[in-house]
């Protein structure tokens, strides 16, 4: 029972680290929280059932082309109301009202689309599972687990060796800088932008294939609980983020299992109030030092 | 002029149910009185302390619901209960504020999500004692001088004492030391703290203040509509707070009644665009924020002098610093 549990939390953990990594790479390079990127994570599930059911795509093809297409859109999202306000200098509070402003545009413009019923998501495994020392294991969530692995293994090679990777640590550590040294800042941010809501539709997409159905409104708890992921691993922090992710499904999972079903969904709440309150870096997080 | 146009206005608010308006526009008219109590309280917040929050309407249904169930359950009378919600609104401010404030960031934002989900969820989860989505029917209707409000008229003026008192205290505040640190830290929280003024604790008392008179905003609507669901405090509703305050005018008192009216009147002339509503919202919030992040009335301050005639408060300043 309780190896069940575990299992079920690692999986659910990975896709919320995928998430969280959004948030945390965005943080590192704009210090703004990105309000938006739950509903990116609900459109990229929405994008890919539109392409495998409406469409009848292949599965692999339309997995490629969704996370792709959100990840363009993300990208979009940020030149046309981030950009802007970042050239005029505007206060930093204006950028955290236009993602409140974009994540409503887009989950109300989904609604309105594709209606506010739960939808059935397609999955290709069709809920065939294993056998493991008495715990069942389905084929979903092998799947989950080893392409978030994957993942986030190429996501660290690229962050660390690439040379997009250098550019966006140059600009986490000090964008005015970096941009001094030849690195334009906005296609780091672009970069980041598309990164970060690629995951996020991979993410959405897996978690749909999980619970084989989706709504508009899975993004609001989705981005609450990869944030509170990012922030119990360290915001700003890579591994922080997996680490987060991680914590945040098991505890999750345990909660629901042996507390009370009804509240799951408050456990990342409370686990993000708590680090907020005892240690506001993060579990992976460095002290840091106010830049005036 | 302006002293002329100013002074019919007062005129036409205090009389208004004499007017020979219908009901219908006398309960508009309630509504937004109520929203004005919430987009000023939560402009004091956000507008004049820049902390973003997406959970004034979590404060408003604690204040609803605790003063709906002490008056149901306990016989509590419809000032204590305002009083007691007011309270517990102000402490949950306080909780969820202290963590969340202490930091530099727009942690708010994703705290307050999160409360207010929270918020949402043990309403519906907690059957015994509010009756789940079911929502809580039959709250009494409050009394004065031993009567029971019979028509919508009394219901009227206390909104308006209410919303009076609301302006006053948050119009003391701004022309306080407190108001004068929270702008500093709003414009500069390193050179506030240089100076001396420690940011969080200025933060917090803002927030609590906000969840405190969110609070009496929800008690007299429970009293006032005499039933309540967790549908009417949810996420969405603080949406619509918060775009009252943007469209209005971050940070000016005068904005936040603006946005209010304004937005509790369109929908109503406006009833084809209904299920555009939160779609518009969205819009209202980028669009601006592109646009005119100041807002409708952006920096027109809202000064009793000016309002009085007595002098013209130095526009030039303010023009050249926008």
């Amino acid at each position: 029972m309780f190896l069940q549990q575990l299992v079920n939390g690692i999986t659910l953990g990975s896709t919320y680290a995928l998430t969280a990594i959004g948030y945390t790479l965005v943080f590192g390079i704009l210090e703004l929280i990105n309000f938006s990127h739950g509903s990116v994570y609900m459109a990229g599930a929405f994008i890919f059932y539109i392409l495998a059911t409406q469409l009848k795509m292949n599965f692999i093809a339309a997995f490629a082309l969704s996370a792709a297409m959100t990840g363009m859109l993300g990208l979009v999202l940020e030149k046309m109301a981030l950009k802007p306000l970042r050239k005029k200098g505007a206060a930093k509070i204006t950028a955290l009202i236009s993602t409140i402003g974009i994540s409503i545009i887009l989950q109300n413009g989904v609604m309105l689309l594709m209606g506010s019923e739960t939808k059935g998501f397609p999955s290709v495994f069709q809920g065939r599972y294993f056998n493991v020392f008495g715990t069942d294991v389905a084929f979903i969530q092998v799947f989950i687990l080893l392409f978030s692995l994957v993942l986030m293994l190429a996501l660290s090679y690229l962050i660390k060796s690439t040379r997009m990777g250098k550019a966006m640590r140059a600009t986490a550590q000090n964008s005015e800088a970096a941009a001094l040294m030849g690195i334009s800042i906005d296609s780091v941010v672009s970069f980041t932008f598309f990164l970060g809501s690629f995951m996020a539709a991979v993410s959405g997409i897996l978690v749909g294939m999980y619970y084989k159905s989706i709504d508009p409104g899975i993004g609001y708890l989705a981005g609450l609980k990869a944030f509170s992921a990012a922030v119990l691993g360290g915001i700003g922090v890579l591994p922080g983020a997996m680490l987060g992710g991680i914590l945040i499904g098991i505890s999750e999972i345990l909660a629901a299992g042996y507390i009370h079903p009804g509240y799951r969904d408050a456990v990342a709440f409370a686990i993000l109030i708590l680090m907020l309150i005892i240690k506001p870096g993060g579990l992976l997080g460095k002290p840091t030092q106010r830049k005036v | 002029m302006n002293k002329l146009v100013i002074l019919l206005l007062f005129l036409i608010i205090i009389l208004l149910p004499f007017l020979g308006i219908g009901d219908y526009i006398l309960r508009i008219a309630i509504m937004a009185g109520i929203y004005i109590i919430l987009a000023s309280s939560l402009n004091l917040v956000t507008g004049i302390a820049g902390q973003v929050s997406l959970g004034h309407a979590a404060f408003y249904g604690i204040g609803a619901y605790t003063s709906a169930l002490l008056s149901l359950k306990l016989g509590v009378s419809f000032w204590g209960a305002m009083v007691a919600a007011a309270l517990v609104a102000g402490v949950m401010g306080f909780v969820i504020g202290l963590p969340s404030l202490r930091l530099k960031g727009g942690y708010l934002v994703i705290t307050t999500l999160g409360f207010n989900e929270i918020v949402r969820l043990i309403l519906i989860n907690w059957d015994s004692l509010t009756r789940g989505p079911m929502g809580l029917p039959g709250i009494p209707a409050p009394s004065m001088f031993g009567r029971a409000f019979q028509s919508n008229v009394p219901y009227y003026y206390l909104i308006l004492a209410l919303a009076a008192i609301t302006l006053f205290i948050i119009y003391s505040i701004l022309n306080s030391r407190i108001g004068r640190n929270l702008l500093a830290i709003r414009e500069d929280d390193v050179a506030a703290e240089a100076m001396g003024i420690n940011p969080s604790r200025y933060k917090v008392t803002a927030f609590v203040i906000g969840a405190v008179l969110a609070g009496i905003a929800g008690s007299f609507y429970a009293h006032f509509v005499s039933y309540i669901d967790p549908q009417s405090f949810s996420f969405d509703e603080s949406v619509t707070i918060l775009s009252m305050v943007v469209l209005g005018g971050m940070g000016s008192m005068a904005g936040a009644i603006l946005g209010a009216v304004l937005m509790v009147a369109l929908p109503e002339l406006l009833r084809f665009l209904v299920q555009y509503r939160m779609l518009i919202y969205g819009l209202v919030l980028v669009v601006m924020m592109l646009v005119r992040p100041m807002g409708i009335l952006g920096k027109v301050p809202f000064d009793l002098n000016f309002v009085l005639g007595a002098k013209r408060p130095d526009r030039t300043r303010e023009r050249g610093a926008g």
